[in-house]
């Protein structure tokens, strides 16, 4: 595969970036991403030492939100299950 | 002496040379009676009452990293060897084996810090020696100590890992993987920074807390290289018992979790020098841990698990949803990988 | 945001397994083509969540794992040479070639150097220019891009002492073999990092020629089971299609700037995979134009003849045909510190997974 980390990007000069992954400080090359217009904030996934794209926060909040709805999915049938339990006594 | 001195061939000849250095540095940081005497061995008084005697070697690439040197890991693996079997440690040696060429000012540099714990750690460095090899024959400097402890009455040895049974719980005194990445990221070799300091540290004074909180402890070790996971895997192999670890509660740094993330390194193999795994009796568990917690190098101390009667021989790591992974003695080094 | 707590979170997973054990009836294979995957499936314990009826298998998702022997020999060829430099991924070192490996060439004082990065190994190359240094280039899509950017670098550079040994493979000839040979399997986790550059539609033959589904899959649990889980929906339905699961970084049209860079050193030549046999068109060869940085054209050393072991079943293995416990070297005399197979030596490895997350005779 391919051992590939979300990494925050903390700045930028010139091709390269310094990218934080969870406080650990790593060097790596945006020349894959540039067309993406990527700056201080952002997040990109990292693979030896290149950035191979821009992370969208509006996409994960989707796959995020759709959980959400499986939670509440969830809930809903433990809820009835319970109420059929107290029915049956 | 001037500083700008490096080390030579002579240095370690047995003449002139070597017993200026002896004197003009290992004696002048060392000070002790007993080294100063400049005698075949160190004559000790002890009390009446078990020892415990141990010896490690030290070597570490770079020498220098932050939160330490080889020099201060020299001692402090040494005292916790001796600390984590229950002794008090007492008496070190020091021997040295330094490749031709090596400054001066930095074997003194290294000494300093070996004096410095020595001192913080209460314990004496009694008797020593210093071998020169040619260039290339040894990487700059490495140090072999042993260490002499001796048992108080109130505190006698561990019971040790028989006594262990289901039931127990596993402690550990911080957050584990913090040197070996710290060294890793000074290597400069990847590109790489974590700004983390190494945990290496004299670890006694944090066990006689411990002991005098509780007797019942039955078994520390020092979770040096291999990391939290081996010392782990070790415990229980060949037991007639199993080990069971809960995943989140094991303390990691962020840092060490980023760079083992980004490296593909799994922390719980990631070495410390100054963590120490307990396994002791469930009733004690709050004040041990209270006690660890209560010592500037145990503030990030936590229970992460406990001794079962499933699964004998392994040691299983419970994930919090749910699933459970095999905790396995590292096989050869973590190395930076792809996949 | 962070990106990985977030896809880890205890409540959403249960709730997305029982979700998973409502909706799926028929039983199912589904096959992952990424060594992470394996990895990720095994350490978060994703088998023992779903139902008994859906099975996870491993395919041919390792690099180090589908690599010809000969590569190694390559390599190490190479490492006895008084004037190289060996710059590689650690996932290397310990893979057995014919009668060596790296790990030992290493040892007996050959100048072999771990990297991250191939922009590492040009800084090795830069400062040591009466070295040659060569650069082993393993892996798939993912990796791909970065040595072809590294290539070019050193062309930009000026760096003539620098060589790249490509191994590189491409993935949709491998899934393709995969059905064509005949093992069974309902779905394809599809991999998540090599999508990333080449994005989605490089599956589409999948559902319309073998009718069955591509989900392409993040790495976190909760990426997983989503996937499993659209899988199983499309399965039910019989409507195989490709879909993204792993949308915050996979587009549809990948990423075209990665594509470029590959495009423009590498080209498709038959390659050899370990399991499957020689697949056309699997292969990434350094072009031409950039034959200068090519240490197959670079290099006349003799390699020596390649020897397998014939014992070891990780073909089958990689096929998803037979399981590690299958084969009578398995934990014997094939251990992760005695690796006999390559898919004992990767950490993603099936072996190696399946030796690592094992289970007891007491669970």
């Amino acid at each position: 595969m391919c051992l590939s980390v979300p990494a925050k990007i903390l700045s930028i000069e010139g091709e390269m970036a310094q990218c934080s992954v969870g406080g650990a400080i790593v060097e790596a090359s945006l020349q894959m991403v540039t067309a993406e217009g990527i700056e201080p904030g952002d997040y990109v996934l990292l693979h030896t030492g290149f950035a191979l794209q821009k992370i969208s926060e509006e996409e994960a909040h989707v796959s995020l939100n759709l959980f959400n709805e499986f939670e509440d999915f969830n809930k809903r049938l433990d809820e009835e299950e319970k109420a059929d339990r107290q029915y049956f006594g | 002496m001037t500083k700008e001195q490096k080390i030579m061939l002579g240095h370690g000849s047995g003449g002139k040379l070597s017993h200026e250095l002896i004197s003009s540095l290992f004696l002048r940081h060392f000070q002790h009676p007993a080294l100063t005497a400049m005698t075949d061995s160190a004559v000790l008084n002890l009390p009446e009452a078990q020892l415990a005697f141990t010896t490690d070697s030290y070597v570490v690439d770079p020498l220098f990293f932050p939160g330490g040197n080889i020099g201060r890991i020299a001692v402090a693996g040494t005292v916790n060897d001796l600390a984590v079997s229950g002794a008090k440690p007492m008496f070190i040696s020091a021997a040295f084996i330094i490749e031709e060429g090596f400054p001066i000012a930095t074997l003194e540099q290294i000494v300093t810090e070996m004096a410095n714990e020595a001192r913080h750690a209460g314990v004496s460095i009694v008797t020593g020696d210093t071998k020169v090899v040619g260039t290339g024959k040894c990487d700059k400097v490495f140090i072999n100590t042993a260490g002499l402890g001796f048992f108080h009455v109130e505190f006698p040895p561990f019971p040790g890992q028989e006594s262990v049974k289901p039931g127990d719980v596993i402690l550990i005194s911080g957050t584990i993987g913090d040197h070996g990445m710290a060294v890793l990221s000074a290597r400069n070799e990847l590109p790489v920074q974590s700004g983390l300091e190494s945990d290496c540290a004299c670890l006694n004074e944090l066990i006689l807390e411990v002991r005098k909180a509780s007797s019942r402890i039955k078994f520390m070790r020092d979770a040096t290289r291999g990391g939290l996971g081996t010392i782990l895997a070790e415990l229980c192999e060949k037991s007639k018992f199993g080990i069971e670890i809960q995943h989140e509660t094991i303390p990691v740094r962020e840092s060490v979790r980023g760079m083992c993330e980004l490296l593909g390194f799994d922390p719980l193999y990631v070495a410390n020098e100054g963590k120490v795994v307990i396994v002791a009796e469930s009733s004690d568990a709050q004040r041990i841990l209270l006690a660890l917690q209560n010592h500037p190098l145990g503030k990030d101390a936590a229970i992460i698990g406990k001794v079962v009667e499933q699964h004998p021989g392994f040691c299983w790591l419970k994930t919090e949803y749910g699933s459970s992974r095999i905790v396995d003695m590292l096989a050869g080094e973590q190395l930076p990988r792809i996949c | 945001m962070q990106y990985i707590d977030e896809f880890r979170d205890r409540e959403k997973i249960i709730s997305l397994v029982n979700r998973i054990r409502f909706e799926s009836r028929k039983p199912m294979r589904i096959m992952e083509v990424c060594g992470g995957h394996t990895m990720a499936i095994h350490r978060f314990g994703i088998p023992s969540l779903l139902p008994g009826h859906i099975q996870l298998i491993s395919g041919p998702g390792c690099p180090v794992c589908v690599t010809d022997r000969r590569f190694i020999d390559h390599a190490i060829a190479f490492s006895r040479q008084p004037d190289v430099i060996i710059t590689t991924y650690g996932d290397l070192i310990k893979v057995p070639g014919s009668s060596s490996s790296l790990e030992r060439e290493k040892a007996a004082r050959a100048d072999i150097r771990i990297v991250y990065s191939i922009l590492d190994a040009l800084t090795i190359a830069k400062k040591n220019r009466r070295k040659k240094i060569v650069f082993l280039g393993i892996g798939f899509e993912t990796t791909a891009p970065g040595t072809a950017a590294g290539i070019i670098k050193a062309q930009m550079a000026g760096l003539f002492n620098f060589y790249v040994l490509s191994a590189h493979k491409v993935m949709p000839p491998a899934m393709s073999a995969i059905i064509q040979q005949g093992v069974p399997i309902n779905g394809y986790l599809g991999p998540g990092h090599v999508s990333t550059i080449t994005g989605s539609a490089m599956y589409e033959f999948i559902p319309d020629k073998y009718n069955m589904g591509v989900v392409i899959s993040g790495f976190e649990p909760l990426d997983i089971l989503q996937s499993i889980y659209m899988l199983v929906r499309q399965h039910e339905a019989n409507q195989p299609k490709v879909e993204i699961q792993y949308s915050r970084v996979v587009r549809p049209e990948g990423n075209s700037q990665a594509l470029e860079l590959m495009n423009e050193v590498f080209e498709l030549r038959d390659d050899w995979w370990r399991g499957l046999g020689v697949l056309p068109q699997s292969g990434l060869a350094i072009q031409q134009k950039y034959a200068d940085f090519d240490a197959e054209k670079q290099f006349n050393i003799e390699i020596e003849p390649t020897r397998e072991d014939k014992a070891c079943i990780c073909g089958d293995v990689l096929k998803g045909i037979a399981s590690p416990a299958d084969c009578r070297l398995f934990g014997k005399a094939c251990t992760p510190t005695d690796p006999v197979g390559a898919c004992m030596v990767s950490n993603e490895g099936a072996c190696a997974a399946f030796f690592r997350y094992r289970k007891t005779a007491a669970e």
